[in-house]
């Protein structure tokens, strides 16, 4: 038998992406673990490899086919004494994939195709009852556990999904993601050029549409000062060898880090149905690139040195600007850091990165008069923002995290303990 | 000699209950065995649904008969033999019983014949006439003793003047005028047969309309149906004593207002709900709970006793030999380590009465429904607008269906008319997958059928109903 080859899920995010480019050609012989082609997923671009050896029989998806749905077939693979007369006729390609082949006029057609957005390869065994409640509802079945015969699911089993709240469609990224990503086309009379959306900026616009829509943010706002913080790191920079320069954003990182460790609550996460509290301390550190934004983790960064911190980051960050992430590399984390200090941003608010807690936005470190002993003085200081999800860190935990950062920030020598 | 033997499962008590978890075991690879103290089949396939089915049938031969000119047909000296209308049900129900057999012999099933008594953890003793039997062992034990007919005081029945469906079941001559008590589907399947035979009935029902758990509608076409056919019908009103005569029974009838009358009538029919047999089978000596006269199981039919399961009649109502049967094969999967074992669903057994209309149900009544919160859409289709109901000479009867209004579950179907007990069945499979009236309006039903009132019935919930 033929078999049919699948559009992937790079990431678990990902319910479409665009073929970019067949690495191989209607009767290539190929090998298990040879990369055949290049996908844009929603957050970066990833080679994708065979996963048995045969020969291509044909190409069901043409290159540069924009919102293929995972799991939709894209290619048919011929075993050995198969030819390519044994493909009956060719498995539809998800009909958006074909009609948007890639075409310079097509981005005006593209709009609202809600249903490419939903993966369309696996069957949901759900009564017809179950699935009218949870179409009601707005839930998605994929997220939920069937209980009757073989798994089914059944009236009861979605009533259940239900009864934990909306939350629970929170927890379920696919149930999101069709309505906001794909709404109704707007109607605009002034002139104008449309600027067809990419997979990347798709998922930005819904998971921080999700985001900012059901979690309830609140801001906690503080100054430190980095006096002392930028003597030390002159003097280690001074010291360090050669490609090892700190910056302030990974005394930021590490500061963070140690908070986090002192302070595992505020490291969680709201999980529908429960709070998360992550084992390691990963930060996500948001990093604007040309086609928006990604954020690479620094994994267990509380176990890390500045130096190590310092050139993961600098490598991270090449990675995201050539969208050359590995999946496991921007996926996960349990803590996010954005800042806009380079730009001069003084203060400002991030949207939290579900199904984190919290997100620090941090400004510019500039000077500015302090008092200090009744008397005005010139300080560094940078105010630094907290994105907090009430649902999991109230507010004097919020402060009490913010408290034990500034002091770090401020005596920095404590965080080189 | 006592005979010792050790199994895997043994069922106490071979009614439908008890022979088809046997029967379900032994598909299953254990070593079963049955405990009967009287024919295998128990109430039911003996004394209960099959020769009334077959008592029945034969009053309705009878209905034909008389009406057979409207048909075409001049009949004749048409005379009832009642011995021979008696004598084929029996046959009926020993055909029957010698099939069970036969299933037994089949699946290799041990049956003793006796009385099981627990004896301790995983032991029974089978007694026959005071003589011991047999000692059996088994790693499981399920209880499914049945049941029997409940007597109230002062009105215990004697057998001769005063019956229970035992000695209704098998007249040696049509009573001229007889009391049912009670309109449930025993009562009223009794006072169907012989009303339909030529015998003045008369019907006492405690609650205020006849076969109480059926929607009221339903109920009340019931009732009108049966006033036509001659029946009399005392609702609200209890029998409050029997003063037996010779041959008649002279009995006290109070309505809710407490007015009293009497009547006299020759023979009496009781039918006023029916006990579990929890009585003399060791039960005390085990953990297993007991309450009322019913013993207390959980959804796989577990005692609190390690081992020890009950089916049936025996666990409470609905007392159906279908909701026994199901119950008996969920609870040996179980026992057996199947996968993918789930518990009955209580809320869709279907219930059948065979009286003249049937009346079949399935799920919750239009006011159980509003009761539990449900805005419903309610659809009626009646036997008039069918044709298949006009042709078979059945214009009377209606279909009704109950929806959830948000979410289009049906949440359940009510039907009265001729053959309603053999379609219940669509509905009891739309609502096990779940269907919502969607389903139900893409599914072609065969033209022309009794069934396409079920059709036109979910149609009708929807406001687009085609033939009325």
């Amino acid at each position: 038998m033929p078999t049919e080859i699948l559009m992937p899920a790079l990431s678990p995010t990902m319910t479409e992406g665009k073929l970019s480019k067949w690495l191989v050609k209607e009767g290539d012989a190929v090998k298990a673990g040879q990369v055949i082609a290049e996908i844009e997923t929603d957050k970066a671009s990833m080679e994708f490899e065979a996963a048995d050896e045969g020969k291509v029989g044909k190409i069901l998806v043409a290159a540069g086919t924009e919102n293929v749905a995972v799991n939709a077939p894209i290619a048919v693979l011929l075993g050995e004494g198969e030819s390519a007369s044994s493909i009956k006729a060719a498995p539809a390609a998800p009909v958006a994939a074909k009609a948007e082949a890639p075409k310079a006029d097509a981005p005006k057609a593209e709009a609202p195709k809600p249903a490419a957005a939903v993966a369309s390869g696996d069957r949901v065994m759900a009564s017809p009852l179950a699935k009218r409640i949870a179409r009601d509802a707005g839930l998605d079945l994929k997220n939920v556990a069937g209980s009757g015969p073989h798994g089914r699911i059944v009236k009861v089993d979605v009533e259940a999904a239900l009864a934990k709240g909306p939350v629970a469609k929170a927890a379920a990224p696919l149930a999101a993601a069709a309505a906001p990503a794909a709404p109704g086309a707007v109607q605009i009379f002034d002139p104008h050029a449309d600027v067809p959306l990419t997979s990347m900026r798709k998922t930005i616009a819904r998971r921080l549409t999700d985001s900012k829509r059901d979690i309830p943010h609140y801001y906690l706002t503080i100054d430190c000062e980095l006096d002392a913080l930028l003597a030390l790191r002159q003097q280690l920079n001074s010291k360090a060898g050669e490609g090892v320069k700190l910056s302030v954003n990974d005394f930021i990182i590490r500061a963070s880090a140690l908070a986090l460790r002192k302070m595992p609550e505020v490291n969680a996460g709201w999980a529908g149905d429960r709070i998360v509290q992550f084992t390691n301390v990963d930060i996500s550190i948001a990093v604007a690139i040309e086609a928006g934004l990604i954020t690479p983790i620094i994994r267990k960064a509380d176990t890390k040195g500045l130096a190590t911190i310092s050139s993961d980051m600098r490598e991270l960050g090449q990675k995201a600007k050539a969208g050359k992430l590995k999946p496991e590399e921007y996926q996960g984390g349990g803590f996010s850091i954005s800042n806009l200090g380079m730009f001069g941003i003084k203060h400002f608010t991030a949207v939290i990165n579900p199904p984190q807690a919290c997100i620090l936005a941090v400004g510019a470190g500039e000077q500015r008069p302090v008092v200090k002993d009744g008397a005005l003085a010139i300080a560094n200081v940078m105010t630094c923002t907290m994105s907090c999800d009430h649902r999991v860190v109230d507010g004097a935990l919020g402060a009490r995290w913010l408290k034990v950062f500034k002091g770090f920030i401020e005596d920095p020598l404590t965080m080189m303990l | 000699m006592t005979e010792t033997a050790k199994f895997d499962l043994v069922v106490v008590g071979g009614g439908p209950g008890g022979y088809v978890s046997a029967i379900r075991a032994a598909q299953l690879g254990l070593k079963t065995a049955v405990v009967e103290r009287d024919l295998l089949g128990g109430i039911c396939l003996n004394w209960g649904c099959i020769p009334t089915k077959a008592l029945l049938r034969s009053a309705e031969v009878w209905h034909l008969i008389r009406h057979a000119e409207a048909y075409g047909f001049k009949v004749e000296g048409a005379k009832i033999d009642l011995p021979k209308i008696v004598e084929r049900s029996r046959k009926v129900a020993g055909q029957l019983n010698s099939g069970v057999k036969s299933l037994m012999k089949k699946h290799k099933i041990t049956v003793f014949y006796g009385h099981a008594t627990l004896a301790g953890a995983g032991k029974l003793n089978v007694a026959k006439d005071g003589q011991a039997v047999a000692e059996l062992s088994a790693k499981h034990i399920i209880l499914a003793t049945g049941a029997r007919a409940r007597s109230l005081p002062g009105l215990e029945p004697d057998g001769k003047l005063v019956w229970t469906y035992k000695e209704a079941m098998v007249p040696q001559a049509l009573p001229k005028s007889l009391l049912v008590v009670g309109s449930g589907a025993i009562g009223i399947e009794f006072a169907s047969f012989y009303r339909t035979l030529g015998v003045e009935v008369t019907v006492v029902e405690v609650m205020d309309r006849v076969l109480p758990v059926e929607d009221e509608e339903i109920s009340a076409l019931a009732k009108k149906a049966f006033e036509k056919q001659g029946m009399k019908i005392h609702l609200a009103t209890t029998v409050t004593k029997l003063d037996r005569g010779a041959d008649s029974v002279t009995a006290t009838l109070k309505d809710k207002a407490g007015k009293e009358q009497s009547i006299t009538v020759d023979r009496v029919i009781l039918a006023v709900g029916i006990v579990g047999n929890v009585e003399n089978i060791g039960l005390e000596k085990t953990k297993a709970r007991v309450e009322k006269t019913h013993v207390v199981v959980d959804e796989y039919s577990r005692t609190a006793e390690p081992g020890l399961y009950a089916i049936g009649d025996l666990t409470g109502p609905p007392w159906l030999a279908h909701k026994a049967m199901h119950e008996g094969v969920v609870c040996v999967e179980k026992i057996a380590g199947q996968k993918d074992v789930h518990p009955m669903d209580t809320g869709n057994i279907p219930g059948c009465t065979y009286c003249m209309p049937q009346v079949a149900s399935v799920g919750l009544t239009e006011a159980a429904a509003k009761a539990k919160g449900h805005a419903v859409k309610v659809g009626r289709f009646p036997f008039i607008g069918n044709g298949k109901a006009i042709a078979l000479g059945e214009p009377e009867g209606l279909v009704k269906t109950v929806f959830d209004a948000k979410t289009g579950e049906l949440l359940g179907a009510h039907m009265i008319g001729a053959e309603v007990t053999e379609l219940i069945q669509g509905y009891v499979i739309a609502r096990t997958l779940e269907s919502t009236e969607a389903e139900l309006m893409h599914t072609v039903f065969p033209h022309p059928t009794l069934s396409e009132m079920m059709h036109e019935s979910v149609l009708d919930a929807y406001g687009r109903t085609l033939h009325f």
